[in-house]
């Protein structure tokens, strides 16, 4: 399985929904997955592949980490993965 | 009813090992917060901490007494013989059983927990020491107390996460004002920088791996500490009778629940507990000169707390003081209410307003006096101490300068 389809699978896990339906372009606000979902959802990313997310829930906006989209997520978790190896 | 007085303070905590030491760091707006040390250290993200440097148990307690107290009684007993010291009470059998002690705490004997978790798990022993269970309960500080003290009244421990000591207190305040007991000893502590308790906060990715600054629009979370505060409630009139020295009054206490998110706070149970307190204590919003806040340094309680804050207090809001004394002290956890209580107690016996510090850059969100780096000088009559905990459970305390 591709990063990408790891990824979609752990947010779809978090936010109760089918693969099917987390669309690229989708916040995970639209996704129905709030802050503290989030925080699971770094975690379960980082225990998948094995990464540390540079992350503070005070400023997410700040973070390394973009979390603004689930494109967004999923090329930010290719670049560590890719980073690391 | 009686009216309730408080006749005895004291803390450890990494600003100080006494009352007078904890205030002259607080006037100096002085950083209690600096690199932790721990084993382990590399395999934590987080690397500082309001750590309590320089204190050696074995200085104050013998062997037995060790292996039954945890770090976290440690500090309470540093704690409770400054504070009954200072009282000058003595409790006689007549006194014993209508007194009694209540403590908070979130996480108890913590570094009993790690230790023998440690041992094992990861050493793979299969023996720990006899005393684990009765060194890590929750409940022992406070039985301790009550040995150490002959202490026979209504003793307990409260857990309410960040909320504990303000809950005990707020009971033990309660528990006087109605007569069930003459004088409690109250507060509490938490001792939670072990490698685990660090790491559990980290998990959550609301710490700060660079400073706590509360209120300021760059804050960037909190910051972690450890110590005690304990103080000895009793009745105004058992205080004049024997001539004590009388350190405040303790005049309202409010409880909410949000019945909302596990670790968002909520406005309106925040306004709420901060009206019941006023209202408790038979004040108005412009009676308020100073408010210690919650202020953790995270963006969720710090806007919601300014709001709440706007919204209990109307326009008196901007002529109030509101400070967060965790930029210096870290957060406590379950101690935090209690070591907080001395800042009120200095704004109404002192006049003097202990700063939040490390306030860089003004925050729109956060648009009150919140009396950044530098202490103040001001006449206050009344203050509220603020605490506003995961799993949505707020207690706020009113005091009155006597």
């Amino acid at each position: 399985m591709s990063v990408k389809d790891k990824v979609i699978l752990i947010i779809a896990e978090q936010g109760l929904l089918d693969v099917a339906d987390v669309s690229l372009s989708a916040t995970l606000e639209d996704l129905g997955i709030d802050s503290l979902g989030v925080v699971e959802s770094i975690f379960a990313i980082e225990e998948e592949f094995d990464i540390e997310v540079p992350f503070n829930a005070n400023a997410p906006e700040e973070s390394e980490f973009d979390i603004s989209s689930v494109a967004t997520i999923i090329s930010a978790v290719e670049t560590l993965v890719a980073e690391q190896t | 009813m009686n009216r309730v007085v408080i006749t005895g303070a004291g803390t450890i905590n990494a600003l100080g090992a006494t009352v007078p030491e904890t205030l002259q760091a607080m006037r100096e707006g002085r950083l209690g917060i600096g690199p932790l040390h721990m084993r382990d250290l590399d395999r934590l993200s987080v690397k500082i901490g309001a750590q309590i440097k320089d204190f050696d148990p074995e200085i104050y307690f013998d062997r037995q007494k060790l292996a039954l107290y945890d770090r976290v009684t440690q500090l309470t007993f540093m704690a409770s013989r400054e504070a009954m010291a200072q009282s000058g009470l003595e409790i006689t059998d007549e006194l014993s059983e209508s007194t009694g002690v209540v403590l908070g705490t979130a996480a108890g004997g913590m570094n009993t927990w790690d230790d023998n978790f440690r041992s094992v798990y990861e050493d793979g022993k299969n023996r720990v020491h006899p005393f684990v269970v009765p060194k890590l309960m929750n409940n022992a500080a406070a039985s301790h107390l009550s040995i150490a003290y002959n202490i026979k009244g209504p003793s307990l421990t409260v857990s309410t996460a960040c909320a504990s000591s303000n809950h005990a207190i707020g009971l033990a305040f309660q528990m006087v004002r109605s007569g069930m007991a003459q004088v409690m000893l109250a507060g509490g502590a938490d001792a939670m920088l072990t490698f685990g308790g660090i790491k559990a906060w980290e998990g959550l990715r609301v710490m700060s791996k660079t400073a706590c600054r509360p209120f300021s629009a760059n804050r960037s979370g909190m910051v972690q500490g450890e110590g005690a505060g304990i103080f000895v409630l009793e009745t105004y009139e058992g205080a004049k009778a024997r001539g004590a020295e009388i350190l405040a009054e303790l005049i309202g206490f409010a409880m909410t629940s949000d019945a909302g998110d596990i670790v968002m706070p909520n406005q309106q149970g925040a306004v709420r507990a901060m009206r019941g307190a006023l209202c408790d204590a038979r004040l108005d919003p412009q009676d308020i000169g100073y408010i210690n806040a919650h202020g953790t340094g995270t963006a969720a309680n710090d806007k919601t707390e300014c709001a709440a804050v706007q919204e209990a207090f109307g326009s008196h809001a901007q002529d109030l003081m509101m400070s967060s004394t965790k930029s210096m002290h870290g957060h406590l956890i379950g101690g935090t209410g209690a070591v907080e209580l001395l800042a009120c107690l200095m704004a109404l016996r002192d006049g003097v307003i202990a700063p939040t510090i490390g306030y860089e850059h003004p925050d729109p969100n956060c648009a009150l006096d919140v009396v950044p780096n530098v202490a103040r000088q001001a006449k206050v009559r009344a203050t509220l101490s603020n605490a506003f905990a995961f799993g949505g459970m707020n207690a706020v305390l009113a005091l009155k300068a006597f």
